[in-house]
């Protein structure tokens, strides 16, 4: 599947599991399903269950995973650490009642029909050894209660399983009892970190960022040669020149985000929508080299090592002697600003609470936290008139919203992106009910899984998203997917060509400055891609 | 373990509290036991229990504050937010509590994703969602029911909740809806655990027991009320016995009687070791009962801990040249 990429017409699947019970079946661990292992060298920088005190590395394909001689025990030893530290983890393996509500409702089921992907089954992994190892009644009654040891074979299984979740929460929105498997996940993760069982392309991230501030590992002058470049496309395209600041001490607002868009299509275009943004209005912020990620590598391994790379923005805040934090469009990125960022630093006092310098508008929702997302921030601009724009610039598209899965679930930031795109397209589709707002599905490449050698999987994953992206294709002529996710923008284009191959895929920003007028621009016949805005046809 | 023997457990361990029952209580000098004894324990393992396992659950703090967001954030003011699934306030909160633990909400939005001709299609599928609120709001009102056998006098809301109940008088005496209900519903989510692939694949014993329980205990009182009647006054005089702490065991109520209530027992003790708890996590679930206020309030963290953040100092220290050079400020030339 992963070596042959074209458009598959169909994918036939009858979502029954086989018969019998699932303890008794091999694991069957499949390439292209799975993530590679970190190498011992990018591990230099985490300095955290890194296998340099048994200095072994691991093969998947080898029967033996080099575990420590004491893995069991470590294990044990940081599970039981985890419930006590996690209501949450707690009374998620004590409360499930295998009602089914969620065995639908995993992208990662839907596009593979493997029974283990049931949200429901990937919970029982971990809840199974928990009833045999932490227990009375599944210490006494074993399997009949669903009880089994933590084997090796158990480990591997976890392992195979808990990194085929990308934490979306889809199902724990169908869950009577709340029940976040992401949470599962991420407990699993963070206990499996602790055997040195993590994959390259979360730990090299999380490498770079601590090193170099951004998952990319551009230093310094290369970040703002990227943003340079941006400048001369803006100029071509646009007909406006202007330098923004870098680490500027004494900007009003901080500006962070993934560096994924400093770097790769079609990311930097929405990267060149923020520069002409601020520029059109003036904003007194700066950018950063040292927080030069607004993603966190850190949240898909443990708690640690997110909080040591999201202390950074706060850090140069302080440092910089800003008043408050403007942040853009990613998904993991805000669910941990949202959900995790004032509780691990808090409380904020060195900044002020945030007001838009253009409107006057009091961020209240954000009055603790001090940081505002970027679409709330344009969303208020436009309410207040405060942005001359053009929608038929973006013309030539059909647009259709993707609700990152992160800003709907762990946010519930709904309408701010949909009043933005409404604002500035005049073509604009709503996907099923089923597949939007909360109940949106993932792009089939988050927390960390969006490898290469993974594609069977990602393609599989991101499945139930593009199955519906060509229903609005084939009912309206949608020819752009929306979103506000830099892991979205890095996952589309392949899911896409894929998928949907006359489906293109840009951020909200992006076509916030298509439209955007900006005071002594140029004739605008291009658009920020540099194409022809009357006979642009958009591709993934 | 496989379907059968998951089932073949679960039946047997039903079958055996009955059988134990029906041959204890055959000896008068055992009624005592299995009128007094078992009851009593049986009650105490389920209050104990369950209060060691509520208890249990809040030694665990919440370190973060992430529930699931279902709706639209409080966030501009003309951007209408979703109060109830996705709270700002305690209010809204305790809304969706109330909306999530007496109309089961998020049950509420099942649907069911099919194939068809390489597409995914997503169906209402409400029949969980009707068959669990029928389960449970039957079970509650035979519980409020049964108070009257533990109240003297019987209270006028009861004595009303009886009428309503066998409102259509059907038989002498009348029928009871909420007994129809429950062994439709409660066979219903047996049935389908048995015939749907996918529920037959994640259900354990823990699942098919606690139902099967259920059901002996709904026929076990049907029998006794419709077919091997007992003596009613005898029985209210045992379980005022009971509550008033001064137990008797009139003579003559009959053994069917002692297989309920052994059945009820068994439910009760088994209760706190089991997912039947979700009783009382639901309550506690931080997935659901927390605000989504984390912006604008902060969250304390009771085990949060300094950690190691890699300094701009160090930074600047190794990127010092290349940045100057690119022509972003420093803070030692």
């Amino acid at each position: 599947m992963a070596n042959n990429p074209k458009y598959y017409e169909s994918l036939n699947l009858d979502y029954k599991p086989p018969r019998g019970n699932w303890m008794d079946r091999p694991i069957n661990i499949k390439p292209g399903i799975y993530c590679y292992p970190a190498r011992p060298v990018v591990l230099e920088n985490v300095q955290m269950n890194d296998r340099s005190d048994w200095g072994k590395y691991w093969v998947i394909e080898d029967e033996d995973w080099e575990l420590p001689d004491d893995w069991k025990e470590r294990f044990l030893n940081k599970m039981r650490e985890m419930l006590d530290k996690y209501r949450t983890f707690k009374i998620y393996m004590d409360i499930c009642v295998r009602c089914g509500a969620c065995a639908d409702k995993c992208h990662y089921f839907l596009g593979s029909g493997d029974p283990m992907n049931m949200p429901v089954m990937r919970a029982e992994l971990l809840r199974s050894i928990y009833r045999g190892e932490f227990t009375k009644t599944g210490k006494m009654l074993g399997r009949i209660v669903g009880a089994r040891k933590l084997t090796k074979k158990a480990l591997k299984q976890l392992w195979y399983y808990m990194f085929q979740c990308s934490e979306c929460r889809r199902c724990s929105t169908f869950c009577p009892y709340g029940i976040d498997t992401a949470e599962i996940t991420i407990m699993a993760r963070e206990i499996m970190n602790e055997l040195g069982m993590n994959i390259a392309w979360i730990q090299e991230s999380v490498s770079k960022c601590i090193h170099t501030g951004n998952h990319l590992g551009l230093q310094p002058q290369a970040y703002k040669e990227c943003i340079d470049c941006m400048l001369m496309d803006i100029e071509d395209n646009v007909g406006i020149t202007f330098e923004p600041s870098f680490n500027r001490k004494g900007a009003e607002i901080l500006f962070v985000t993934p560096s994924g868009d400093v770097f790769a299509e079609p990311g930097i275009y929405t990267l060149a929508g923020y520069l002409m943004l601020f520029e059109h209005l003036g904003l007194d912020y700066t950018w950063s080299t040292y927080a030069s990620e607004g993603g966190d590598f850190g949240f898909f391994t443990a708690n640690e090592i997110a909080k040591r790379m999201n202390g950074k923005i706060y850090n140069e805040a302080k440092r910089l002697g800003v008043k408050w934090i403007l942040g853009g469009e990613c998904g993991h990125m805000w669910r941990v600003l949202n959900q995790y960022m004032t509780t691990w630093h808090g409380p904020v006092n060195f900044l002020e609470e945030p007001v838009s310098p253009i409107t006057g508008t009091k961020f209240e929702n954000a009055k603790a936290h001090k940081m505002v997302h970027i679409c709330e921030f344009i969303a208020d601009l436009i309410k207040n008139g405060k942005l001359k724009l053009d929608p038929s610039r973006n013309d030539g598209l059909r647009v259709t919203y993707h609700d990152s899965c992160n800003p709907a679930r762990g946010m519930g930031l709904l309408e701010e992106p949909r009043y933005c795109i409404k604002n500035v397209c005049n073509h604009f589709y709503e996907m099923p009910e089923n597949t939007l707002r909360e109940q949106t599905f993932c792009c089939g490449s988050g927390s960390g899984l969006n490898a290469s050698e993974n594609m069977e999987l990602r393609m599989r994953g991101g499945f139930p998203r593009q199955n519906a992206v060509r229903y609005v294709r084939d009912k309206y002529g949608v020819n752009m997917l929306a979103c506000i996710c830099a892991i979205d923008r890095a996952a589309f284009p392949a899911a896409q060509q894929y998928w949907n191959p006359d489906v293109g895929c840009c951020g909200i920003t992006e076509l916030v400055a298509n439209a955007l007028i900006m005071e002594g621009e140029g004739p605008r016949t291009n658009n920020l891609r540099g194409f022809e805005i009357a006979t642009w046809e958009p591709e993934p | 373990m496989g379907v059968k023997l998951s089932l073949g457990v679960s039946l047997g361990a039903v079958l055996a509290v009955i059988l134990v029952a029906l041959v204890g209580v055959q000896v008068s000098s055992l009624q005592p036991i299995f009128g007094i004894f078992v009851p009593y324990a049986a009650f105490v393992i389920f209050l104990v229990g369950f209060v060691y396992r509520v208890v249990d659950w809040g030694r665990s703090p919440v370190p973060f504050r992430i529930p699931t967001t279902c709706g639209q954030q409080k966030s501009l003011p003309w951007i209408k937010q979703n109060k109830l699934e996705c709270p700002s306030s305690t209010l809204g909160v305790i809304g969706r509590m109330i909306l999530e633990v007496c109309a089961f909400r998020s049950l509420f939005r099942h649907t069911k994703a099919e194939m068809a001709s390489g597409n995914i299609v997503y169906g209402g599928s409400k029949w969980i969602w009707v068959g669990a609120l029928a389960f449970h709001y039957s079970f509650l009102i035979i519980a409020v029911r049964h108070l009257r056998l533990f109240l003297e006098p019987v209270p006028f809301l009861i004595n009303g909740l009886d009428l309503v109940d066998g409102m259509f008088q059907i038989g002498a005496p009348a029928l009871y809806l909420t007994d129809l209900l429950l062994i439709g519903a409660v066979s219903y989510l047996f049935v389908r655990r048995l015939i749907v692939p996918k529920m037959r694949y994640i259900s354990l014993a823990n699942d098919y027991f606690p139902l099967l329980l259920i059901f002996s205990i709904g026929i076990s009182g049907i029998l006794m009320r419709y077919f091997i009647r007992v003596d009613i006054v005898g029985v209210k005089e045992l379980t005022m016995g009971l509550v008033t702490f001064h137990p008797v065991i009139p003579e003559g109520i009959g053994a069917i009687f002692f297989v309920h209530v052994a059945l009820i027992s068994t439910l009760l003790a088994y209760f706190p070791f089991s997912k039947l708890m979700h009783a009382g996590g639901v309550f506690l679930s931080p997935g659901r009962n927390l605000a989504n206020t984390n912006r604008a309030k902060m969250h304390v963290n009771p085990w949060n801990y300094p950690v190691d953040i890699h300094s701009y100092e160090d930074y600047e220290n190794e990127f010092r040249e290349k940045m100057k050079n690119a022509g972003i400020p420093v803070e030692r030339e």
